[in-house]
């Protein structure tokens, strides 16, 4: 079996973008809103979360801002650019079609 | 685009506003980590509480602050600069390492950019002509002659005919041998150096002169106006490089040759040696008004598309025309050969052998430096095994050993380029500007982007051979190992072999170039002390000549000087008198004179030797023979084997007597006595042969013993040996100023010694340069291997040392240690030798062109190169053996 965090990984840049193409987040809001999304079955650490913001910062799908949170702190806001709408359309079409297709095999008796 | 753009902003900002942007990763993780505790107070946790869970929650934050970091890219850059902090402090913790490794590495580039500088300026630097690899010299020969020959005179008639008639070249011009011009200043009159070329020559060779212009067609001939271009240097030197020296007169043979051009300053024509004054062919002379008399060489340009083969096919035609149409003794076919060749073929060989030399010197350096990393890798198996457990890829411990490497060699070549800078300049402060003027690619020699290129390649490959092995070293052990204390792996045992190998193949190398070091000192030695059949100690030579005719007449052949000197002199008669004067004067002890004298570079004028009343069998084969005076022997002190010397008569009435050498005798008249015998000589009618005399070595010492012939002597221009009561030296003045008073307008030039003469012979020269280059290697060579071996010793002793205090306390006495040691030395030493033996041999034979009367396997040389090897090894492993030997056996126990 190939190593879990490559697959995760992947999808977790997926989920990151389509979680901010609501609104801005900052990484804690983001994990959290994972969280409750998922009926608490995806729980994203900080330990692969923030990585993948810097990519995704780093490869221009997200742009960094630093604002004041809802506690009164200093928080760094993600958003999505232009390019990461188009990255996030393309990458969910993606998934889509890899999820079909492992399903057709997996739930074949 | 304008992502891109974004990114590369990123990137910039976190290289350059680094601490703000660790800052603020920091405050992000910062935040979350608040976030968290918040969370578990909200869920009824003390602060405390709260902030452990949080924390085990979050796991290794510094972890993730260096995947942020790595996301950035920024490690890219980072880690080098870390890498090479590291490094550096690394080796200045180490000095004694570093500096071996830099010194050793240092030295083996020195070494051989120093010689590539020479090679390249020799071999690849382009000559500095236009299109030099279409330029030939063309010449012709006999065909039994035409595989071997390099070189070959033309007469100026068939030159002309050859110019007219060729369709195989662009351009076809020549120049005369007999260098060499008479320049009278206000000061009087002195020899300088000059050629006399055709109006041709500098567009065939596709010269364009620095100023002015080079020679009209018209500039060339009998009626031809005096002209002269100059080469640079005499430009600088005599008209202190001014503009207005165009237009000015030069005074050479006695006619005012005005100034027409300057040459430009990088050219240089090897045959010309350095020659300040270019005139043409012009006015009469009475060599270029005789077809037979042959004094000039070509150089031609092949015509676009035109092979050598074609060319040759083209000029053998006309050649063979010329024959048909002339009675002259012309020669029979034509050969054409690259101007590179001729210019640089004796040179090739000896720079091959010195580069391979050099190259050989850096191998061993390089050995040297590798055994240096893995002995020290061996010290660090602990340090890396510990950052392999902390976490650190393998990818990142081979970046830390190249920088390391890059380091390393990064020093030692800046260390060597400037040695070999150096080394340069010393070089060719060696080289006399005899040699120079032979050689003038050797003018100048320096850093240029060549070396630097050589120079760069090796460092490269040096570097990643130096990666390499700490990294094979590491991964090949066991990577736990190392965090074991006093671990005697396996891994151990076989670097040790391995570095016992590296020793052998260095041993290997230094006896390689000791022995070719040996022969070619043992070569130059013979060449020196050849058996010239004379005595050359005390013994002056010049040459004289009335100026009119040529000094030596280079190849008149038999019977040709004589129709050409008739009308202007009774034959001998100069000769005659000039020794007569020269014998009275005081200090003097005997005089003789010939056409040419021993030892002469080039070639010499040769015919057909038939016995009389034997049938030549078909082929007729020409020897040198030389025209002498009858005390011509006697002053050479000669050795006579059979009958006598030439009385004064039968030169002066130029009797048709000869004498033979002895291979001449040995060849023709084997088992009987040749006195009394007649033989023609050249051509008839036949001459009897009056005395046998031991060989004489006419030209270069290299050649091989060859029959000739000493006929008396019949021209004008000669060669005067005078064998003096004490130095040569002081006699010249007085020779030379006796000389000139015989007759006014004599031509004295060349005064030497003999010995000067055979000092001064290009063979010899070379010879002890090459001797003194390979020398030095070798002994840089051979200290650096035992520096090899030295270390591979005291390394093995060191590991050993428990073993050697169990052997001690066990009751093994010192005798028995040293026995260990030096016996593990021994091996290594007699493995490393023999191999080394062979390899030398092999290499000489491929060589033995170089060497002089010494055979590739030589027994002294090799048996003198081994013992010294084995000795000095041993003496190398004697200083580890005697620290082993003086260990304290309980002290090792105890360490235990």
């Amino acid at each position: 079996m190939s190593k879990p965090t490559d697959l995760v990984q992947g999808t977790l840049d997926l989920l990151i973008l389509k979680i901010i193409a609501l609104e801005p987040m900052h990484g804690w809001a983001i994990a959290g809103r994972i969280r409750q999304m998922s009926n608490d079955v995806l729980q994203v650490g900080q330990s692969a979360l923030y990585p993948a913001l810097h990519k995704l910062e780093q490869q221009g799908w997200i742009d960094a801002e630093w604002k004041l949170s809802e506690n009164n702190r200093r928080a760094k806001y993600y958003a999505l650019t232009r390019s990461g709408r188009k990255a996030l359309a393309k990458e969910a079409g993606r998934w889509e079609r890899l999820s079909t297709a492992i399903s057709l095999i997996v739930s074949r008796a | 685009m304008a992502r891109w753009l974004a990114q590369l902003g990123l990137r910039l900002r976190s290289l350059f506003l680094k601490a703000r942007v660790e800052r603020e990763l920091e405050e992000e993780l910062q935040y979350h980590l608040e976030r968290e505790i918040e969370e578990r107070r909200a869920a009824g946790l003390t602060l405390e509480e709260a902030r452990l869970a949080a924390r085990r929650s979050m796991g290794a934050i510094a972890q993730s602050m260096e995947e942020c970091r790595d996301m950035r890219r920024v490690n890219f850059i980072e880690h080098p600069i870390r890498d090479v902090r590291f490094a550096l402090r690394q080796l200045l913790k180490h000095p004694g390492f570093a500096g071996t490794a830099i010194f050793t590495l240092a030295l083996g580039l020195c070494a051989s950019v120093a010689i590539f500088g020479f090679v390249d300026a020799a071999l690849i630097r382009p000559l500095p002509y236009k299109e030099p690899l279409r330029l030939v010299t063309a010449f012709g020969t006999r065909p039994d002659l035409a595989q071997s020959q390099r070189r070959g005179y033309v007469s100026y008639l068939n030159f002309l005919d050859w110019r007219a008639r060729n369709r195989a070249f662009s351009s076809i011009a020549a120049y005369d041998v007999r260098a060499g011009f008479t320049l009278t200043t206000s000061a009087g009159a002195q020899r300088v150096s000059g050629l006399r070329v055709t109006s041709g020559f500098f567009r065939t060779l596709g010269v364009t002169p620095a100023l002015g212009r080079e020679f009209h067609p018209d500039e060339e001939g009998p009626a031809a106006p005096p002209t002269v271009v100059l080469a640079y240097s005499a430009w600088q030197t005599r008209f202190g490089a001014k503009p207005d020296a165009l237009g000015q007169t030069v005074s050479l043979q006695g006619a005012p040759h005005v100034v027409i051009g300057v040459l430009p300053r990088d050219f240089h024509f090897t045959m010309a040696e350095h020659a300040e004054f270019w005139a043409t062919i012009r006015g009469t002379q009475a060599c270029w008004e005789n077809r037979g008399c042959r004094s000039l060489e070509t150089v031609a340009r092949l015509a676009d598309g035109v092979s050598v083969q074609t060319a040759t096919a083209d000029l053998d035609a006309i050649v063979q025309q010329l024959r048909s149409q002339q009675p002259d003794p012309n020669p029979a076919t034509a050969k054409l050969v690259p101007l590179r060749e001729v210019m640089l073929g004796d040179v090739r060989p000896i720079m091959l052998m010195l580069l391979s030399g050099a190259g050989l010197l850096l191998l061993i350096a390089a050995i040297n430096v590798v055994s240096l990393l893995l002995a020290r890798s061996d010290s660090r198996t602990r340090e890396i095994a510990v950052r392999h457990a902390l976490g650190a890829s393998s990818a990142r411990l081979v970046l830390q050993f190249a920088t390391e490497a890059l380091i390393l060699v990064a020093a030692g070549s800046v260390f060597g380029l400037t040695l070999a800078t150096w080394g340069m300049r010393l070089l060719s402060s060696l080289l006399s500007p005899d040699m120079i003027s032979r050689m003038p690619y050797f003018e100048v020699i320096g850093l240029n982007v060549h070396l630097i290129g050589f120079a760069c390649a090796v460092s490269v490959i040096g570097a990643v051979a130096f990666t390499l092995a700490p990294v094979v070293r590491v991964s090949v052990s066991e990577p736990l190992a190392g965090l074991k204390e006093g671990c005697r792996g396996s891994a151990r045992t076989t670097w040790r072999r391995f570095g016992s190998y590296l020793v052998v193949a260095e041993i290997a190398i230094a006896v390689i170039l000791l022995v070719n070091a040996g022969l070619l000192g043992k070569s130059l030695y013979r060449l020196l002390h050849v058996d010239t059949g004379f005595n050359a100690r005390r013994l002056a030579t010049l040459s004289v000549s009335p100026v009119s005719v040529p000094p030596v007449s280079i190849r008149p052949g038999p019977g040709q000087a004589k129709a050409v000197d008739a009308d202007r002199e009774q034959p001998g008669a100069l000769a005659r008198e000039v020794a007569e004067r020269v014998a009275a004067l005081p200090g003097v002890e005997a005089v003789g004179y010939a056409d040419l004298l021993p030892l002469s570079p080039g070639l010499a004028p040769s015919s057909g030797f038939q016995v009389v009343g034997r049938s030549a069998g078909g082929v007729i084969e020409d020897h040198p023979v030389r025209r002498v005076s009858a005390g011509y022997f006697t002053a050479l002190q000669a050795t006579l084997l059979r009958g006598r010397y030439f009385t004064e008569e039968e030169v002066t009435s130029i009797r048709r007597v000869v004498i033979i050498n002895e291979t001449a005798a040995q060849r023709y008249f084997p088992g009987e006595d040749p006195i009394g015998k007649s033989i023609v000589i050249g051509a008839p009618p036949a001459r009897e042969i009056v005395g046998v005399v031991a060989d004489i070595k006419d030209g270069p010492p290299e050649t091989p013993a060859h029959a000739a012939a000493y006929v008396p002597f019949d021209q004008v221009g000669f060669g005067l040996v005078v064998r003096t009561l004490q130095a040569e030296e002081p006699l010249f003045p007085s020779l030379v100023a006796a000389i000139r008073e015989v007759r006014p307008g004599l031509l004295v030039q060349g005064e030497t010694s003999m010995t000067e003469r055979m000092n001064r012979l290009a063979s010899a020269s070379l010879h002890r340069a090459t001797a003194w280059l390979v020398g030095s290697f070798a002994a840089m060579a051979l200290v650096l291997s035992l520096v090899g071996l030295y270390g591979v010793v005291a390394y093995s002793v060191g590991q050993r040392t428990r073993e050697i205090g169990v052997r001690m306390a066990l009751g093994a006495r010192r005798r028995s240690v040293y026995q260990l040691v030096v016996g593990e030395a021994a091996r290594l030493v007699g493995v490393g030798t023999a191999l080394g033996m062979i390899c030398a041999v092999a290499a000489a034979t491929l060589m033995r062109r170089l060497f002089f009367g010494v055979q590739s396997w030589d027994a002294p040389t090799l048996a003198t190169a081994a013992a010294l090897l084995i000795v000095s090894a041993l003496l190398a492993s004697y200083i580890p053996a005697r620290r082993a030997a003086s260990v304290n056996p309980t002290d090792v126990l105890r360490a235990e």
